[in-house]
């Protein structure tokens, strides 16, 4: 697959949040608002894209040599869990604005699934190290673009009247099932017209 | 005792009060067997973590709590793996990408958080048994109305002669295909989580 391939697959067409259903907490969890679902959106595609990067190489480099791939899921989580912690370090240091603006955000992410998600499918699909990469960065967009279509939505939302039982996360999910609808449109015979 | 086992199944269920542990109950529940095997999963995962994190609480260090809990967890995933894949393959490929992450089902982490690292061993045996359990059933609802309405059929184990597809007559030459996918599995849980929140604040009136 080509690496424009690899980002329409996973933006549009496998959306993480609308077909595959990895990420929903944060999804219906913090999409209130459009700042905090940005916020949110940008530090999972951050971390996504490394942490595809990372689990590729320690998958190829220790894994597969040592024959413990069993061990998969219990050093993905691992990895993932200091790579955000050591993103934020990094952050914080280089830069307290950025810092102020994710920084709460990156403690969720180890227990995202969409990142332990991205980082077993890229393996699962023999991706090399760019294209995990790019896999992870897509699949962190495709997050971001979600999460921001939800919340501008449900900004939109608070001014209307709404049953009372359907208010709140209700209401999110059914937002949410419409967009799934819409993003139907997506398939494969699309990618295959783009771009053959 | 018994309130810590009842209190998942209605008044704290996971799935539909808490609204934890969302992406394994959407993503599996497009068949009713795939449901049976992701509960049977995450009550094994749940009763291993809560044991052990409440054994091991007074020795493992207040700083270094989650990453701890993290292993364990992960641990007892890697053995549902092994065994799911041995035993039930079929199962285990359905469930795809599912099995692993029961690492990060917030389910787990958040009963070894908020409950078993404060609590006695038998409470949070019965705490993760409730859970668990709660867990299932709202995924055994949730798969049911999917795959009832969006394939027509009802799939269980095989038994002997019996196939394991009850198949159900009209709906099953007309099946609603949305219902199969995922808008139908997001619209399913809205409405079934509005349905509840009435049926509570109906209740405490």
């Amino acid at each position: 697959m080509t690496y424009i391939g690899i980002i329409i697959t996973f933006v549009f067409i496998n959306n993480f949040i609308l077909t595959q259903f990895l990420g929903l907490c944060p999804f219906i969890g913090v999409s209130k608002n459009i700042e905090s679902a940005v916020g949110m959106g940008f530090a999972v595609t951050f971390v996504m894209a490394l942490a595809s990067l990372a689990t590729w190489a320690i998958q190829n480099f220790i894994l597969v040599p040592l024959n413990i791939e069993f061990l998969q899921t219990i050093t993905f989580i691992l990895v993932i869990a200091s790579l955000v912690q050591f993103v934020e370090l990094v952050i914080q240091n280089i830069s307290p604005a950025l810092y102020k603006a994710l920084g709460i955000y990156l403690p969720l992410i180890t227990t995202n699934c969409a990142v332990l998600g991205i980082a077993i499918i890229s393996v699962q699909s023999k991706f090399n190290a760019l294209e995990s990469f790019v896999a992870g960065f897509a699949a962190g967009l495709g997050f971001l673009l979600a999460i921001l279509l939800m919340s501008a939505i449900r900004t939109k939302l608070d001014s209307e009247w709404i049953p009372k039982p359907f208010r709140g996360i209700p209401i999110a999910f059914i937002t949410g099932g419409l967009m799934a609808l819409a993003f139907m449109a997506f398939d494969k015979a699309l990618l295959t017209n783009l771009i053959g | 005792m018994l309130k810590e086992f009842t209190k998942g199944i209605f008044r704290e269920n996971p799935i539909f009060i808490i609204v934890l542990g969302l992406c394994p109950a959407l993503g599996v529940s497009t068949k009713v067997i795939n449901a049976i095997g992701m509960g049977a999963g995450v009550i094994f995962v749940l009763l291993g973590s809560n044991i052990f994190v409440s054994l091991l609480k007074n020795f493992i260090p207040e700083k270094v709590r989650i990453p701890s809990y993290i292993v364990i967890i992960a641990s007892f995933v890697t053995i549902v793996q092994m065994v799911m894949e041995a035993f039930a393959p079929a199962l285990y490929k359905s469930l795809g990408v599912f099995v692993p992450l029961i690492v990060v089902n917030c389910i787990i982490l958040g009963r070894a958080e908020a409950f078993a690292n404060k609590n006695t061993v038998m409470s949070s045996i019965m705490d993760a048994l409730g859970m668990g359990v709660g867990f299932t059933l709202a995924l055994l609802l949730i798969a049911f109305i999917r795959e009832s309405l969006g394939a027509g059929t009802i799939t269980l184990f095989p038994v002997g002669s019996f196939s394991g597809v009850i198949r159900i007559p009209v709906l099953a030459d007309n099946p609603i295909r949305v219902f199969g996918l995922a808008a139908g599995a997001l619209l399913v849980i809205g409405f079934l989580k509005a349905f509840f929140n009435w049926y509570s604040e109906r209740r405490a009136r």
